[in-house]
């Protein structure tokens, strides 16, 4: 049924079942979620950060900057734009699977076909498992009195009050601040439980609040150096009087690719110019 | 709400497991494995170790989370993962049992966790097409039924979670397996591999040690994504037709 924007008398007219046929799935799983049935309640909708619209650096060929390894679909940067619209993720997920990595992904393995296979006891690999080992032996160690998800929920707290969808320099660089103290308290006071050697799932959680704890650092950095608003980021500095999004393309037409240096210093930005040869940039209208 | 749980622990496979006694406040727009949470929140605060369960999307659609919810896999709820499973579906003073998946393929790993990768191995045994299909064509090239078309999209919507396993009597992998072979088998992509396809797949689960298929049907009725005993049916067809025209 191709109806467009049907009256509610038209949308009574039909009934639940044209409602069911098209939304079915969708209002099955609202109703599961909140309790509510939502042919009956008005659905409670709200607009929320998606994930941190982008991924790690590729290059044309899917490699990230450690050669051999590839990052495919949503965690990679490539096919971002500034918002990410429903279903991109399966989308750059099958694009890049179907027609991108097939590809590439043999031009490096033909350079390495006659590369012998390397033995686990080579100093590289000591190296590398000496410092996972530190990493988790550092975690464990701090044997402190909270727990690894009340710091992840204060994380996504700041993350929530002062990185969602509407942000300002002020909330951001307060964020900045507030995530490098809950950091220094985290690897003073964190509780993991349990040992090293066995099935650990708090341990495990515990590297991934690590990883968080600088990943969402880092979204804030990002977020306070690019003053215009863009797509899923909305700079509350940069809007016209009518309150719409104010892009600022003559400084701002790059991508951000942030390079990670430690904890210590400040992260290093790499501007990745975007030239627009068969479209041009244009500012989208929702009136 | 005042709830009664009864976990099952268990240090590893080797170890002998038992029941643990805990009771809990949580609320009822709590989903299971929020509530879940705030039992290992409270355990980790009394330096105990918390109960290890699986999850990932907690949407339903990664088919990660497991368990057993009073002797029901993905609990009381029908067609609901544990994840989509709201307290709300819970009394105030309930009891509450919960276990893992009871399976010989599937190992207990640690408390509520199990090894489910038979599954992976049965796909990797043949559930995906290798045939190069070139370029995209029209869309209305190969004409494909609708009835087809929608009986293949219901297989795929198998989550591979392994409750058909667990609901079994004869921990039977048929539900998953013949889920897997009818979305491809339905489909004109699918058929190229079509006879290899299901006689590798139905090999390789019967080596992961599955039970046989004795039409009880709990399967359908306990997976969290509806998956029709249809498919089992149109497997063994498959299977057997496969069987007799194959020269090994």
């Amino acid at each position: 049924m191709n109806l467009h924007n049907p009256s509610p008398e038209k949308i009574r007219e039909l009934g639940k079942a044209v409602v069911e046929e098209k939304y079915g799935n969708l209002f099955e799983m609202y109703e599961k979620i909140t309790g509510e049935n939502p042919y009956e309640t008005p659905m409670k909708i709200y607009p929320a950060v998606h994930y941190t619209m982008g991924g790690l650096w590729v290059d044309y060929n899917l490699e990230t900057n450690i050669p051999g390894l590839f990052a495919l679909g949503e965690c990679n940067f490539s096919d971002h734009g500034a918002n990410r619209l429903g279903a991109s993720a399966l989308m750059q997920g099958l694009a890049d699977g179907y027609f991108v990595i097939p590809y590439t992904v043999g031009v490096f393995l033909s350079n390495e076909i006659r590369t012998p296979k390397f033995s686990t006891n080579l100093p590289e690999f000591e190296k590398v498992e000496k410092e996972v080992r530190a990493r988790l032996e550092k975690l464990m160690n701090v044997k402190g009195n909270q727990s690894v998800e009340s710091f992840h929920r204060r994380l996504g707290k700041i993350m929530w009050e002062y990185c969602g969808m509407a942000r300002n320099a002020e909330g951001l660089t307060k964020a900045i601040k507030m995530i490098r103290e809950l950091r220094e308290e985290f690897y003073k006071d964190v509780f993991v439980p349990g040992t090293m050697d066995e099935f650990n799932p708090e341990l495990e959680k515990a590297a991934r609040v690590a990883d968080f704890l600088e990943h969402g650092e880092l979204m804030c950095v990002d977020a306070l150096q690019r003053k215009e608003s863009c797509g899923g980021h909305f700079r509350e500095e940069s809007q016209s009087a009518e309150g719409e999004a104010m892009r600022d393309d003559e400084n701002f037409t790059y991508v951000s690719a942030w390079e990670w240096t430690d904890t210590k210093q400040e992260p290093i930005l790499h501007k990745e110019e975007l030239k627009f040869e068969v479209v041009e940039l244009k500012t989208r209208s929702y009136k | 709400m005042k709830l009664h749980l009864k976990v099952w622990r268990q240090r590893s496979a080797k170890d002998k497991g038992y029941f643990e006694s805990h009771t809990l406040e949580a609320n009822e727009h709590m989903s299971f494995l929020e509530m879940m949470d705030v039992l290992n929140e409270e355990l980790i605060q009394q330096k105990k170790e918390p109960v290890a369960f699986e999850h990932d999307c907690r949407e339903g659609i990664c088919g990660t989370c497991s368990m057993v919810i009073n002797g029901q896999p993905h609990g009381p709820m029908q067609k609901t993962a544990t994840c989509q499973l709201h307290m709300r579906s819970f009394k105030d003073g309930d009891t509450i049992h919960i276990e893992p998946y009871r399976a010989k393929a599937f190992p207990i790993i640690k408390d509520l966790v199990t090894d489910r990768s038979a599954f992976d191995r049965i796909i990797q045994a043949g559930g995906y097409i290798s045939v190069s299909t070139g370029q995209a064509v029209d869309g209305n090239a190969i004409p494909v039924d609708h009835n087809d078309a929608s009986k293949a999209f219901d297989a795929a919507t198998c989550i591979g979670c392994g409750a058909c396993v667990a609901a079994c009597p004869n921990a039977s992998a048929m539900l998953f397996t013949s889920a897997k072979v009818s979305h491809l088998a339905l489909l004109p992509q699918g058929q190229v591999e079509a006879s290899q396809r299901v006689l590798k797949m139905v090999r390789q689960m019967d080596a992961e040690s599955f039970g046989r298929c004795s039409n009880i049907t709990a399967c359908e009725a306990e997976c969290p994504k509806g998956i029709s005993v249809e498919n089992i049916a149109r497997m063994n067809r498959e299977f057997f037709t496969a069987s007799v025209a194959s020269e090994e």
